[in-house]
């Protein structure tokens, strides 16, 4: 059977003679044009700067020295934890945390509920909410902000229904980030629990009903485990790029809702930049973003070596 | 034989992917015109040597002749021979005229010698009125023969067919075996075919190569192959048989004589002479052994009826022998009125002449 | 009477699916009525009128709307030519170019403009194209968008060739057909249909894209996104909510139709033995 399955399975390999001019221009484009400039912002995270932007090419690791120690105006005071830096990060991560949270309260019934539809509405339901990913990501945050200004649609609605008294506080709250974020990338949880759920075997429901589970116990000892990779799968592609998004926390969260994004933006426009502080940044959110993305392969990997 | 004669010389090809050996050292040639055919079960590498004649793999060691010639360089484009693919591989963008035509289109040939070939070929296999459809709107059957033609049409001087009738059901296969068997004699072209159904084998094959774990074990007519299998692998594999331990003695004018562990003897034939008083196996055809009341017994081969199998033209019985082995005993069936033996009877074993052959491993 | 607990329905799961369906919609549809919004004002109604469309092609800022959109055109248009190309011919070296030794590093280098966070690709590029002197302008968010859009293309090109039996190609090259031709006329007419989604996507993904675009633009040309997200800081008048009103209208009939496309095309898979 084994030996049936491998030999009609036998990948084509009618390329394989041609295969590096194939893969030269993506390697030539994706090489070029972003390899070596992430590699160039390490080597400038580790220079010294230049008043006005730019870069002096001497070795220094002020960059990250900022971004932990504060050592007064003239960097002659003894050092302190200059907690700026750490708490914009760590407040990134918790925004990002939420977000990714939110999505997989709202996301994990809305996957079930679809991969549980007749096989005919099945894809209906998943086109629907997946079209909103597709609408400009600027649109959609700008039209957030539109709903949930202070006097906005929303409040209107509330105040006329006469659910609230004075219009709620929204925008430019933490909150609002959040939400910003959920919306943002709400599709990215969907789908790959769909598709998790949709390989699960009722079956096994109904194993465990006929042992004396109930519903949520089903659904917590059986399902929940099953369906584990397609969640794990879904927070990491929420998280990502929620960590580094700039657009929500610019446009919904205001000033005082300071992220890495906006950050690093700010260090490369105008004048006031430190473009080795900003590399530095970048190079620590890449860095969180690839230990997130290692950890996900790495429980892949085992897992596909399991199943063998 | 003359080289003229022969098709293709494969000489000790040896496949290997990574770690795996799929074909260690295969050694075969193919007639001119002949119907051949490669048996063995699943995973034994009849789909990898097929594919190192047609050019898709590279072989790791050995040489591949066609008709005298090193094809081992060629790109399968260039190798004039054409596959017929066992999932069909029909082109699904293109209509059955279009898909039949490929192939001498690459070849330039000019427009009307396509358009004559492919309707010609189309007619051969029963398809022309088909011609303007596309391979999903057919049906299997159907699609199998427009993988037919397909490969027949630019002419090839051998035609590869990997388990071409495996996806068809019952009927539709048996049917296509007598056809493609026809087909084959029609055009005359040499026919390489690919199974692991012996029954197709024996029934469509000039001639056939046993193969076992990337080796050929024997290579003969399917009379050969049935009736004198050259090692328990091949007796085995192509249908059903009794391989029983004896001793072997010399009888009077160079007649052997087996014995059983219990004491029973008969006489069995052999192509090489054995030592006098050696261990070795016999071979007996479960059709060719009939069951005999006990006192009617000559060869002192008695026992008890373990099981009788109903097999509707046939009935199968299960013997045990009296302190030795058990055997298989197949009778014709003979209709409802003629069922004298059961369960639990004792009876005796006659051999057909000639039926026990020995085996010296 | 029968009763029957289907133990595969949760209650409660319809309802938040509903609300999630919602929070998805509710601020597109805010944004497309009050486009239709006869007021100066944004937060009061004043009744159906087309007077912001008229505004955007009509109106003070007509021109620098219709620049942006051509550039956000035929910059996503180029792009997504570019990046299907390319993607289509790593597709083809990946999926059947055999096993390789390095074949996960190629992987990463294809996926690597999805995973590294588009504010470090925008800082990066920037920092990278002033370093080697690449004037920032039209040409430079070309490259950019074709980077980025790379992988966006790959990904349903490289599943619909997945899902390609290998013995089309191998029928083709048995048929005296070269890896050329065998590529030509067998396997690009069945990749069709991702191909087609992959470009779909690539354009989308360009025009959608403003962080990347926003740094490396350089001074004096706007795409569509960037040129919105100027007027929104200055706050979001009416006029914004029309353009994007069709902006994101022309989002949804793509991607509606990349859905029947794909949908619609799917032979050349066989079935499984
Ligand atoms: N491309 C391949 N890579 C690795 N192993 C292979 C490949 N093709 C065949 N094999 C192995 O070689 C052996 C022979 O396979 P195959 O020729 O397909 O057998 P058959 O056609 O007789 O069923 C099997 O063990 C199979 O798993
Ligand atoms: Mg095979």
């Amino acid at each position: 059977m084994a030996a049936e399955l491998a030999s009609t399975r036998a990948v084509s390999r009618t390329f394989e003679p041609v295969r590096a001019p194939l893969l030269i221009p993506t390697w030539v484009i994706i090489g070029f044009f972003l390899v070596a400039p992430v590699l160039m912002m390490l080597a400038y995270s580790f220079l010294t700067k230049e008043f006005r932007g730019g870069v002096i090419w001497e070795f220094s690791l002020a960059a990250y020295d900022q971004f932990i120690f504060d050592r007064g105006l003239f960097g002659d005071e003894p050092p302190q934890i200059e907690w700026t830096y750490i708490v914009i990060f760590v407040r990134s991560i918790i925004q990002a945390g939420v977000a990714t949270l939110l999505c997989l309260i709202i996301g994990f019934p809305t996957a079930y509920f679809i991969a549980t539809r007749p096989r005919a509405t099945r894809s209906m339901w998943l086109f629907l909410v997946t079209v909103p990913y597709w609408v400009n990501l600027l649109i959609r945050t700008v039209s957030m902000k539109f709903l949930i200004r202070d006097n906005g649609p929303l409040n209107e609605a509330l105040l006329g229904l006469g659910v609230i008294n004075e219009p709620i506080a929204l925008i430019n709250t933490d909150f609002a980030v959040q939400l910003g974020l959920f919306y943002s990338y709400l599709p990215f949880m969907v789908l790959p629990i769909y598709a998790s759920v949709e390989r699960y075997d009722f079956a096994l429901s109904e194993a465990a009903a006929d042992l004396y589970a109930n519903r949520w116990t089903i659904l917590r000892r059986v399902i929940l485990p099953i369906v584990r990779p397609g969640i794990v799968a879904g927070c990491i592609l929420v998280f990502v790029p929620s960590l580094g998004a700039f657009l929500a926390p610019d446009l919904l969260g205001g000033a005082k809702n300071f992220l890495i994004g906006s950050l690093i933006e700010e260090q490369f426009k105008g004048n006031a930049g430190n473009w080795p502080f900003g590399a530095a940044a970048s190079m620590i959110l890449l860095s969180l973003v690839l230990i997130a993305l290692f950890i996900y392969a790495r429980r892949q990997a085992r897992r596909s070596a399991q199943a063998l | 034989m003359a080289e003229g004669n022969i098709a293709i010389d494969v000489r000790n090809a040896v496949k290997r992917f990574g770690a795996v050996t799929a074909l260690a050292g295969a050694s075969l040639t193919i007639r001119d015109n002949e119907f051949f055919t490669l048996l063995g079960p699943s995973g034994c590498g009849k789909t990898t040597l097929l594919r190192l004649i047609a050019g898709f793999e590279e072989i790791t060691e050995g040489e591949i002749l066609l008709y005298g010639e090193d094809i081992g360089a060629l790109p399968p484009n260039r190798r004039p021979i054409n596959t017929v693919f066992q999932h069909y591989a029909l082109f699904p963008h293109m209509t059955v005229a279009e898909n039949v035509a490929f192939g001498m289109r690459r070849l330039r040939w000019s427009k009307a010698d396509i358009e004559d070939q492919t309707g010609r070929i189309l007619d051969l296999v029963k398809l022309g009125d088909l011609a303007a459809r596309r391979p999903a709107q057919l049906s299997g059957g159907q699609q199998q023969r427009v993988a037919l033609a397909r490969a027949m049409a630019p002419g090839p001087k051998v035609l590869l067919l990997d388990e071409p009738l495996s996806a068809l059901d019952l009927k539709l296969r048996q049917a296509m075996r007598i056809e493609l068997k026809q087909i084959q004699k029609e055009t005359g072209i040499t026919f390489v075919f690919v199974t692991h159904d012996q029954e197709e084998a024996l029934t469509m094959s000039d001639r056939i190569a046993v193969m076992s774990a990337g080796e050929i074990r024997q290579v003969g007519t399917p009379r050969e192959i049935y009736e004198a299998p050259v090692d328990r692998f091949v007796a085995d594999f192509i249908g059903e048989t009794n391989v029983l331990d004896v001793t072997v003695h010399r009888g009077p004018e160079g007649v052997w004589t087996c014995r059983l562990p219990g004491g029973a003897a008969f006489p069995c034939q052999t192509g090489r002479p054995p030592q006098d008083g050696a261990a070795a196996h016999v071979l007996i055809r479960p059709e060719r052994l009939s069951l005999v009341s006990e006192a009617a017994c000559e060869n002192g081969m008695t026992g008890v009826i373990d099981q009788a199998v109903y097999l509707g033209t046939d009935i199968q019985y299960g013997v045990r022998l009296d302190g030795g082995p058990a055997l298989l005993v197949r009778a014709q069936n003979a209709g409802e009125s003629a069922e004298p033996f059961r369960p639990g009877d004792r009876v005796g074993l006659a051999i057909a002449p000639g039926a026990a052959r020995l085996l010296i491993d | 009477m029968r009763h029957r607990i289907n133990i595969r329905r949760y209650p409660g799961f319809l309802p938040v699916t509903i609300l999630c369906l919602v929070v998805l919609y509710a601020p597109l549809l805010v944004v497309m009525v009050y486009s239709f919004n006869d007021s100066l004002s944004i937060t009061r109604w004043g009744g159906f009128s087309f007077r912001w469309y008229m505004d955007i092609f009509t109106g003070p800022e007509s021109a620098k709307f219709k620049d942006a959109a051509w550039n956000s055109l035929t910059i996503a248009l180029s792009a997504a030519v570019a990046s299907t190309i390319i993607a289509t011919a790593a597709a083809v070296a990946m999926v059947r170019g055999g096993a390789f030794r390095g074949k996960a590093l190629n992987l990463a280098l294809i996926s690597m403009p999805i995973m590294v966070p588009e504010i470090v690709t925008a800082v990066a590029t920037l920092v990278f194209f002033s370093a080697i002197g690449f004037t920032l302008g039209y040409l430079s968010i070309l490259v950019a968008h074709i980077v980025f859009c790379i992988p966006f293309a790959y990904l349903p090109i490289a599943a619909r060739l997945q899902g390609i039996d290998g013995s089309y190609e191998e029928a083709a090259q048995d048929l005296y057909a070269s890896r050329f031709q065998a590529f030509l006329r067998v396997l690009m007419p069945l990749m069709a249909p991702g191909i087609l989604a992959g470009f779909l996507l690539a354009f989308i993904i360009s025009l959608d894209d403003f962080i990347i675009t926003n740094f490396i633009k350089g001074a004096g040309i706007e795409t569509l996104p960037t040129a919105i997200f100027g007027a929104v800081k200055q706050g979001i008048k009416p006029n914004i909510m029309a353009l994007s009103t069709l902006m994101l209208s022309v989002s949804i009939i793509i991607v509606t139709l990349s859905y029947f496309i794909s949908r619609y095309g799917r032979p050349g898979t066989k079935a499984e033995a």
